[in-house]
């Protein structure tokens, strides 16, 4: 019988797209679906149109804007010049090369990694690749996707392919149960800050372990997301009934027998006993508790009852120049606790924490209060649908209510890049993926953390234990 | 595209010692709204080159004063190798950051450390990633904060950096180094299997 050697699911999926493996090449993969925006396309396109050539295969691309598009009155051009022009670009080469476009207006727009997930264009077994870094997020749903330059989105554009060196495997499993107050952003900034923001470089990921099949598709989707974070290439989870049933019956999925003659084949897509990863690392769900960061990169993160760490408690030397330049960025003491520390705003949406599960946690929970006083609240939803989806739940009305405002689709104020930034010296409690300096605009300071904790921040105006709220 | 050639070259080295330099530092997202690969060496490392005082109202609207702290504002540093800490290039995939360094004039970056998205578009463009061990990292760095004029030479064919007295060999893919040393793109050798992932695309 089958002498077949064990593999990961990672490892399946990876063999079954290798178009080409030659000596000395990294692997020519073939693509399944390709995602494109505004930001990273238009030098890609210009490249196609230098070779005169066109796209390979225009029903494995898809477009939408998200990351240079205004969150209010979307309706009206773009005020900013540079900007219009780059989203006009899109409009211009979806076109001319003959791309399906989910344009500003349009009922499918958002997050582009929020809307191939709930489009059914994200599924399991896939290669999925776009010009942006939190590609990972796919990998929620047992598929090989990751983030690639605008050189390779020309390759893919032009090839459905991409050369690449096949990355080590790392799997993270994480098994017990989560202490209240505890949701999946906390376990992957608590993930990130246990093993630093390079722990995973040149690694893919795979999560396993009961807390992670426990969650829903939403938070496995937050989990992923933040794998780049660490540095890992992606982070998949292997797919099942949450996953089939999330799927079925969305709008470009397999529909009927088609489905379930689909599922049958998703189903084989799990690790053999016996294959081998080049690392795993194992992490008890009780040692979890809310998590913040304090410092300029996610793996500097901390339990949100914990203190600041001193210069001298830094496990490596080489460290310390950066740590210190990090807490004077930040404005923060070393050894100091972030508990009550006074906040200015409150940004609660991204492709980490946008999705409808987000908007409901957060609604939940600042139903009936209203926003501190000191503090401006955006709630931007990842998508169209899920705007539209929040209004039908009423969501809209409770933060109404509450003094948030409710805004349109985009990244908003995760980046940096649009009309959405935070002010510069100011403070922001943000359920995005990176606290990097000037993320969220020039000289902003982010604390990243969970919708939950986002919330509670919101209403009390300071960096709040939402184990503690009433 | 096809790119500049890289075989050996021979200059000085500008050191920026901080680790876990981002994309976001490299390039901040708001001059991301170009429409070309052309002239982003302009606001390379934007926000570190200049002291922002804010504005009245939120965002750019404030004044910008050149950092004189800043090792990019320090005449005494020039040369065509930045010589970064490391985790270098980490976040965003914006093939931006890889532009800005190359259109400033840099042409290698050395590290002990590459973030993976970057070191491809790196090496997508031109501009060759160099990993170096911790200790030679220390070593180079402290060459030539001591002594800006430190001669270094790089030496592809031969995988060898050189900085004054001290060398170090250094690991590059064959793949990877043949398209340096001959300004072959990724995109020429995809386009040669068109066959081939044609019947994959039908097949599969």
């Amino acid at each position: 019988m089958s002498q077949l050697k064990p593999k990961t699911i990672f490892e399946k999926i990876w063999d079954s797209h290798v178009v080409k493996r030659a000596e000395d090449y990294p692997d020519a993969l073939f693509i399944d679906r390709h995602f494109i925006h505004e930001v990273t396309s238009p030098q890609a396109f210009d490249g196609l149109k230098k070779r005169g050539i066109q796209v390979f295969n225009t029903s494995r691309t898809t477009a939408t804007a998200d990351h240079n598009v205004p969150t209010k009155d979307q309706h009206l051009p773009i005020k900013e010049a540079l900007s219009r022009h780059q989203v006009e670009t899109l409009r211009k080469n979806c076109k001319e090369f003959g791309v399906e476009l989910y344009d500003l207006g349009h009922a499918y727009q958002g997050i582009v990694h929020i809307i191939g997930p709930e489009l059914g264009l994200t599924q399991p077994g896939m290669t999925i690749v776009c010009g942006d870094s939190h590609t990972s997020t796919h990998g929620a749903f047992g598929n090989i996707a990751f983030g690639i330059g605008t050189s390779e989105v020309e390759q893919v554009l032009a090839t459905q392919c991409i050369l690449q060196y096949k990355p080590k495997t790392m799997k993270i499993e994480i098994n017990g149960k989560l202490g209240k107050g505890v949701v999946s952003k906390d376990i992957i900034l608590y993930i990130i800050s246990k093993i630093s923001a390079s722990g995973a470089t040149g690694f893919f990921v795979e999560y396993a372990g009961d807390a992670i099949t426990n969650l829903s598709m939403e938070a496995r989707m937050t989990i992923c997301n933040m794998s780049i974070e660490m540095g890992a290439r992606g982070g998949l989870i292997a797919p099942d009934e949450t996953t089939f049933n999330y799927i079925r019956g969305r709008k470009f999925a397999p529909q009927g027998e088609a489905f379930d003659r689909k599922v049958e084949e998703w189903k084989k897509l799990t690790t053999d006993e016996g294959a081998n990863y080049d690392s795993v690392l194992k992490f008890d769900a009780a040692d979890i508790a809310p998590m913040i960061t304090y410092g300029t990169n996610p793996g500097m993160g901390m339990k949100v009852t914990d203190r600041i760490p001193t210069v001298t408690e830094l496990k490596e030397i080489s460290e310390q120049h950066s740590f210190t330049k990090s807490l004077e960025y930040m404005g923060l003491e070393p050894g100091s606790s972030l508990l009550g520390k006074a906040i200015d705003y409150v940004f609660i949406g991204s492709c980490t924490n946008a999705r409808i599960e987000d908007l409901r946690l957060v609604a939940d929970m600042v139903k009936g209060k209203t926003k501190a006083s000191n503090v401006e609240v955006w709630v931007v939803p990842g998508s169209k649908q899920v705007e539209e989806q929040a209004r039908r739940e009423g969501l809209d009305k409770i933060f109404e209510a509450a003094g948030f405002e409710l805004r349109s689709p985009g990244c908003s104020a995760c980046l940096g890049m649009n009309e959405d930034k935070v002010p510069a010296g100011k403070y922001c409690i943000s359920t995005s993926n990176r606290n990097f300096e000037g993320r969220q605009g020039p000289k902003s300071r982010t604390f990243l953390a969970s919708p939950l904790s986002a919330a509670a921040a919101a209403i009390t105006g300071r960096v709040t234990d939402v184990r503690e709220f009433e | 595209m096809s790119k500049d050639k890289f075989t050996t070259l021979k200059t000085t080295a500008v050191p920026l010692p901080n680790e876990n330099i981002d994309t976001d530092q490299i390039i901040p997202a708001r001059f991301l709204k170009a429409t070309t690969r052309e002239g982003f060496g302009d606001n390379l490392f934007r926000d570190w080159r200049y002291n922002l005082i804010p504005g009245p109202s939120p965002e750019e609207k404030g004044v910008e004063t050149p950092n004189k702290d800043f090792v990019l504002n320090d005449a005494k540093f020039s040369g065509k190798i930045l010589v970064a800490g490391k985790n270098f290039g980490c976040g965003s995939s914006r093939e931006h950051a890889a532009w800005a360094i190359y259109d400033y004039g840099f042409r290698v970056v050395v590290s002990s450390f590459f973030a993976d998205i970057f070191k491809n578009n790196a090496l997508n463009n031109g501009l060759l990633p160099i990993v170096v061990s911790d200790q030679f990292l220390k070593q180079v760095l402290q060459a030539v904060e001591e002594k800006p004029s430190t001669e270094i030479v790089v030496d592809l064919e031969n995988q060898i950096l050189q900085v004054g007295a001290v060398k170090e060999s250094f690991e590059i893919n064959t793949y990877k180094k043949t398209c340096m040393i001959n300004g072959y793109d990724d995109i020429d050798y995809l386009l040669s299997l068109n066959k081939e992932i044609r019947e994959f695309d039908i097949a599969h």
